[in-house]
């Protein structure tokens, strides 16, 4: 049975029908690279997933629970993480609440026992063990609205791994940040795939993606076009003109600065 | 003139309480509230009746609260899915809808309200029991903001999507924050209806709403200390100029607008500039 499973979803935004009859299964343990040109249907997808965007149509499976109709937080609960594309800190936070708010879900569950409870202890020394493996330790005590993008970006990947998922949906982690940084953070992203943790990689950094994921997914106008290993799907000729039909995107460069 | 300023220092601690209830609701978790005053004039007509039937003092004072808590959940859940300004538009019709309801109501006394409200403190009694009342709520103040339910209020007010996602159930902690600050506001109430031993539908109205508001915002909106200065602040401030009592709405309309415009952080934030600034500059 694969992890997450999704039978023909579909939304519509007014007139724009930006997830069009999707079927997705996500594998335990593997590392899934969802890539599509801009304006495929990619953050609308882990949306839909994730439950901050409600389907038209269609069912979702988690670990063989049907979460279609649960809300985003019994999603998060069951094990469903995600970062934003556009950063959403807590912007009058500092950097280490930020991460220790997620670390502290347990108690953040209950709203008596958080009524209660004060003692910052815990989930604190667990933000840090987050924030040195990111390696935004010097930015800890920092705003959170305060710190430049490429730490914002790293701010919501601790946050939503700090809730201990499942599954990690990551919505392009690696735009804002340089070469050498975009590396580093993407052997992060692999190392906890291979400690186990199953997930799904949208992201424009085409080099990135091809050198981490396991398999790769290919959206194109709200549909998923193939799916399969990096080098086959890569080579397949409608998959390449989905791409050059827009402007060159496909090498994920002149992203960069895009949150 | 003892007696008044014993009469001033109640209303000085029933405004703190007042401030601080809608501080919990509006500063800590970011819901804009202009309907205070109908918890208020709940907890007091609750406490009212309950005491003229005969209930203990305490049991009238602690259900009016209660009430007032009740109604806060019935409010909260009815508009847990309008934000921001349709929250504010929407809990300013709950003032008026209370209101309404209130002086049609035959057995609440219609326009009239309610009279003979039993006295069971002397004035030196109410005084001690406003002030334990208001010390009691800075503590409870206190304390939420430094436990992890003002920690996801402070999410919640940043950012309620991003909070769900963290598996936040920020419909519960809404709901919460509705609870604790309207029976704060009932508390108020039951207190003042004792007081005055008379309480008509008009000291429950919108201008009631505003000026508590109002506290709350000249005084830093999300500040326990900040909140209870400008309750005190505002509470003195018609003793000491008669025409502020004439122009009430006027005033603490431009004194909000004013504070939003140039010291989003009111005297708290006001505060902290100062404070800043010593530290700074050589001694
Ligand atoms: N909330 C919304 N309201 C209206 N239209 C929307 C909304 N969200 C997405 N869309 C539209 O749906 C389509 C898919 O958008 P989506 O953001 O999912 O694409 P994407 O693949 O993530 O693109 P990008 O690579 O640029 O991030 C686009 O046409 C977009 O304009
Ligand atoms: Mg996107």
């Amino acid at each position: 049975m694969s992890l997450l499973e999704a039978r023909d979803l579909s939304v519509t935004f007014g007139g724009v029908h930006a997830v069009r009859g999707v079927d997705i299964a996500v594998e335990r343990g593997e590392l899934l690279g969802l890539i599509g040109p801009n304006g495929a249907g990619k953050t609308t997808l882990v949306r839909l997933l994730t439950g901050a965007v409600r389907a038209d149509a269609g069912t979702i499976r988690f670990d063989g629970h049907d979460i279609t109709r649960a809300p985003a937080y019994a999603r998060a609960r069951q094990g469903l993480a995600m970062t934003h594309q556009l950063v959403r800190p807590f912007r009058d936070m500092t950097l280490a609440e930020n991460v220790s708010l997620a670390a502290a879900h347990a108690v953040t569950a209950r709203p008596l026992a958080a009524l209660l409870r004060t003692g910052r202890g815990a989930a604190r020394r667990r933000a840090g063990e987050l924030l040195e493996r990111l390696e935004i330790t010097e930015f800890a005590g920092r705003g959170a609205a305060t710190l430049p993008l490429g730490v914002q970006k790293r701010l919501e990947m601790g946050r939503a791994i700090a809730i201990e998922p499942r599954l990690l949906l990551l919505d392009e982690p690696l735009a804002g940040l340089n070469q050498t940084e975009a590396a580093r953070l993407a052997d992060l992203i692999a190392t906890l795939n291979r400690e186990g943790l199953t997930v799904v990689l949208v992201e424009h950094n085409l080099a990135e993606v091809l050198r981490i994921a396991t398999r790769l997914l290919v959206m194109v106008e709200g549909a998923v076009l193939a799916s399969g290993a990096g080098s086959e799907v890569m080579r397949r000729g409608d998959v390449r003109a989905a791409y050059l039909g827009e402007s060159r995107a496909g090498t994920g460069e002149g992203r960069g600065a895009r949150g | 003139m003892e007696a008044y300023i014993l009469s001033l220092v109640v209303f000085g601690a029933l405004n703190v309480m007042l401030a601080l209830g809608l501080n919990m609701i509006s500063g800590f978790c970011g819901q804009i509230s202009l309907g205070h005053a109908a918890f208020y004039g709940t907890g007091a007509y609750a406490a009212a009746l309950l005491s003229i039937s005969g209930l203990p003092f305490a049991a009238s004072l602690a259900l009016g609260a209660l009430v007032a808590g009740a109604l806060g959940l019935v409010v909260g859940f009815a508009t847990l899915r309008v934000r921001e300004d349709f929250l504010a538009i929407t809990t300013m019709g709950v003032g008026f809808l209370f209101l309404g309801f209130v002086r049609k109501q035959e057995w609440l006394g219609g326009e009239f309200g309610v009279a003979q409200i039993p006295s069971p403190l002397s004035p030196l009694g109410f005084a001690v029991l406003a002030v334990g009342g208001a010390l009691a709520m800075v503590a409870l103040s206190l304390h939420l903001r430094r436990s992890w339910m003002g920690e996801v209020f402070r999410a919640v007010a940043a950012d309620e999507d991003a909070a769900s996602t963290l598996g936040v159930d920020t419909a519960r902690y809404k709901l919460w924050a509705f609870v604790l600050g309207t029976a704060c506001a009932g508390f108020a109430g039951g207190i003042y209806a004792h007081v005055t031993g008379l309480i008509v539908p008009d000291a429950f109205d919108f201008i009631q709403s505003v000026t508590i508001l109002a506290m709350v915002v000249v005084g830093g909106i999300g500040s326990t200390w900040g909140v209870l200065a400008g309750a005190v602040l505002l509470t003195l401030m018609p003793e000491l100029f008669r025409f502020v009592n004439d122009y009430k709405l006027l005033i603490y309309g431009a004194l909000l607008l004013a504070v939003m415009r140039w010291s989003p952080s009111g005297l708290a934030g006001l505060a902290a500039l100062v404070r800043r600034a010593l530290r700074s500059s050589p001694a």
